[in-house]
């Protein structure tokens, strides 16, 4: 750039002096400031980059309506011994059995070295008459029968994993039990999930 | 698009308009004057083929969405109301389903088309990997369309799908939560799928455009798979030889398209679908539709979730590596006796494991599935590689020219084939 030069030579130098910095010589720009300016402001632009994408991000996340239906009562005397409720909770199927003496048994009885995620049925239920479920299995989400399989407790249609009376991973594809929702006993008969 | 472009305006106007905004010029250069090999076969439609079947998927998408309504409760109606109530919707309807199925069959002749004449080999690497992002945005774009009419296979399929990325460590989760906006598939998975689902094959036909930009900077691949070296001996121009080419293979494609549409048009579908979703009881059997066929049977084959998933994304994954995987430099099966073998044991594991996927799982069919899965990725991982260094291929003939005429025989290689002659060979 061809600027005029000014008239007097020294001038420059007492405006450096007066502004602090070096307009000529060796050390023109001080680069740590400079480094300083472009970090900071990188960073600022990348956190507002951040917030702005954020909320379109999380609007796929499930909603109010979704959260507020969250928990759901259930009356257990409708249920006879060896049969199986299936109530909707959170748009999943939930799997309420009432047990058989045997089926408890078989659960109580298998040793945790055989199985593929290991849990003692005991860990899995509250009273052991019931055993509450999500009724989707831990492999692609289907939903598995009840009383079938080789272990008497649910097998899944789609992809062939099979769970015991306990809601636990024996066979197949499925990596995990059965889930146990949070439940709590209101009184004998009743029970609330979630 | 780069082309020996020859097109002159004639009109006042057209050069007006041409020294603004040169966009007949690039047509001209791209789709008329282009030169293309004079030994192109019929499986060279399937490009044009392709842009058809995109283009006829978006007119009939467009009018199917204005009658069409993406709600988890009245969804499945409006689809039967279509079918029932609104003009040639019943038509229309299949022809959007029905051309999801043709659109694979192309894209399936069209790749392997590639695969057999090598066209992913140098410098055509880029234009292979746009094609393969293609087909993943068809994949996802067909996944998603099959979930709308929210029928039992829909809403199944929607849920095993989505749960492939529950496999995921840690995150995996929190994923398949994001993505149904819920704790299961439900309404607000049905109303993205639907927003996506328009958004999508717009994707596709950018992508296009890149595809065919990037086919026209290094010229088609061809059956003898040797370059172009004269472009006035070994080129016909696009238009009219490619054209009309392209317009016949079109014409025969659209008679089994019709014959689908208007005979058997549920045939590629399942009954099941036609049964409202019902988030309580799964249908016995989960099939996917024919054309994601091979890839379920290679999910299925392995019994680890995780590992499985990995296997389901890698069979897919590894066709982008394709143009470093081969190995040898002769690009065409014509002139590679051994490759020419594993190609057809390849596109009979491909069917093999389609119609394993299409099955029940018993324990022969896994263990089946198990050898076939072995085979595909061996293909890829082994075959490939090692052919190209130990293959003995047969000698290359000097031109694409020399090509054709030795095949006519009562050529000359010497003869100068000038424009107004090439219709003559």
């Amino acid at each position: 750039m061809a600027r005029p030069r000014r008239a007097s030579a020294c001038r420059p130098r007492r405006e450096e002096k007066r502004l602090g910095v070096h307009l000529s010589g060796e050390a023109t720009v001080d680069q740590s400031r400079r480094d300083f300016l472009f970090i900071a402001t990188g960073a600022a632009a990348a956190v507002a980059a951040g917030a702005t994408v954020w909320p379109l991000i999380d609007q796929m996340n499930p909603d109010a309506s979704t959260l507020a239906l969250s928990s759901t009562e259930i009356d257990l005397g409708a249920v006879p011994e060896g049969q199986i409720l299936t109530v909707k909770w959170r748009g999943k199927p939930v799997f309420v059995r009432h047990r058989t003496k045997k089926e408890i048994e078989e659960a109580q009885n298998t040793p945790l070295n055989e199985l593929r995620d290991p849990q003692s049925d005991a860990q899995r239920v509250k009273k052991p008459e019931w055993l509450i479920v999500i009724g989707v299995c831990t492999h692609l989400g289907c939903i598995p029968l009840g009383h079938q399989g080789k272990y008497d407790g649910w097998f899944c249609p789609c992809h062939g994993s099979v769970y015991d009376t306990s809601g636990r991973i024996r066979q197949g594809p499925a990596p995990a039990n059965l889930e146990v929702p949070e439940y709590a006993f209101l009184s004998d008969s009743k029970v609330r999930i979630g | 698009m780069s082309g020996t472009s020859t097109y002159v305006p004639k009109s006042a106007l057209g050069k007006w308009f041409e020294s603004r905004l040169p966009i007949i010029g690039l047509v001209h250069s791209s789709f008329v004057a282009y030169p293309t090999p004079r030994n192109l076969n019929y499986l060279w439609t399937f490009g044009a083929i392709l842009s058809f079947m995109l283009a006829a998927q978006i007119v009939t998408g467009v009018i199917l969405a204005m009658h069409y309504v993406p709600q988890a409760n009245l969804a499945f109606d409006s689809v039967e109301h279509i079918m029932r109530d609104v003009n040639y919707g019943w038509l229309l309807r299949y022809l959007h389903s029905n051309g999801a199925s043709m659109f694979f069959f192309a894209v399936y002749a069209h790749i392997f088309r590639g695969i057999y004449y090598g066209s992913y080999k140098a410098p055509r690497e880029v234009l292979w990997i746009l094609g393969v992002i293609i087909y993943l945005l068809m994949m996802a774009t067909a996944f998603m369309g099959y979930v709308l009419p929210w029928g039992q296979m829909s809403f199944w399929g929607a849920t095993v799908i989505t749960n492939l990325f529950s496999a995921i460590p840690l995150v995996g989760k929190s994923i398949a939560t994001w993505l149904w906006g819920g704790y299961a598939v439900g309404d607000p998975t049905l109303n993205r799928f639907f927003s996506l689902h328009y958004l999508l094959p717009f994707m596709i036909a950018g992508v296009v455009v890149l595809h065919v930009w990037a086919l026209h900077v290094v010229g088609q691949n061809n059956p003898d798979g040797v370059e172009v070296k004269n472009v006035a001996r070994d080129t016909v121009a696009f238009t009219p030889y490619a054209t009309l080419k392209d317009v016949f293979g079109l014409a025969v494609f659209l008679i089994v398209y019709a014959w689908f549409v208007f005979y058997i048009p549920n045939y590629l579908g399942d009954a099941d679908n036609y049964i409202k979703a019902n988030p309580l009881q799964t249908p016995a059997r989960i099939v996917p539709e024919w054309y994601l066929l091979p890839f379920y049977a290679i999910l299925r084959a392995i019994p680890n979730k995780l590992l499985g998933v990995i296997a389901l994304f890698s069979a897919i994954a590894l066709l982008a590596f394709l143009p470093w995987l081969d190995t040898s430099p002769v690009r065409s099966a014509k002139y590679r006796p051994v490759f020419r073998v594993f190609f057809w044991a390849f596109v009979a594991v491909c069917l093999g494991l389609g119609w394993l996927g299409s099955q029940e799982i018993t324990d022969a069919y896994v263990l089946a599935a198990r050898i076939l899965a072995i085979c595909y990725f061996a293909f890829f991982l082994v075959v490939l590689p090692l052919l190209g260094l130990l293959e003995t291929t047969r000698p290359l003939p000097p031109s694409i020219a020399d090509a054709v005429l030795a095949r006519t025989k009562g050529g000359s290689a010497n003869v100068a084939v000038g424009p107004a002659e090439k219709s003559a060979v």
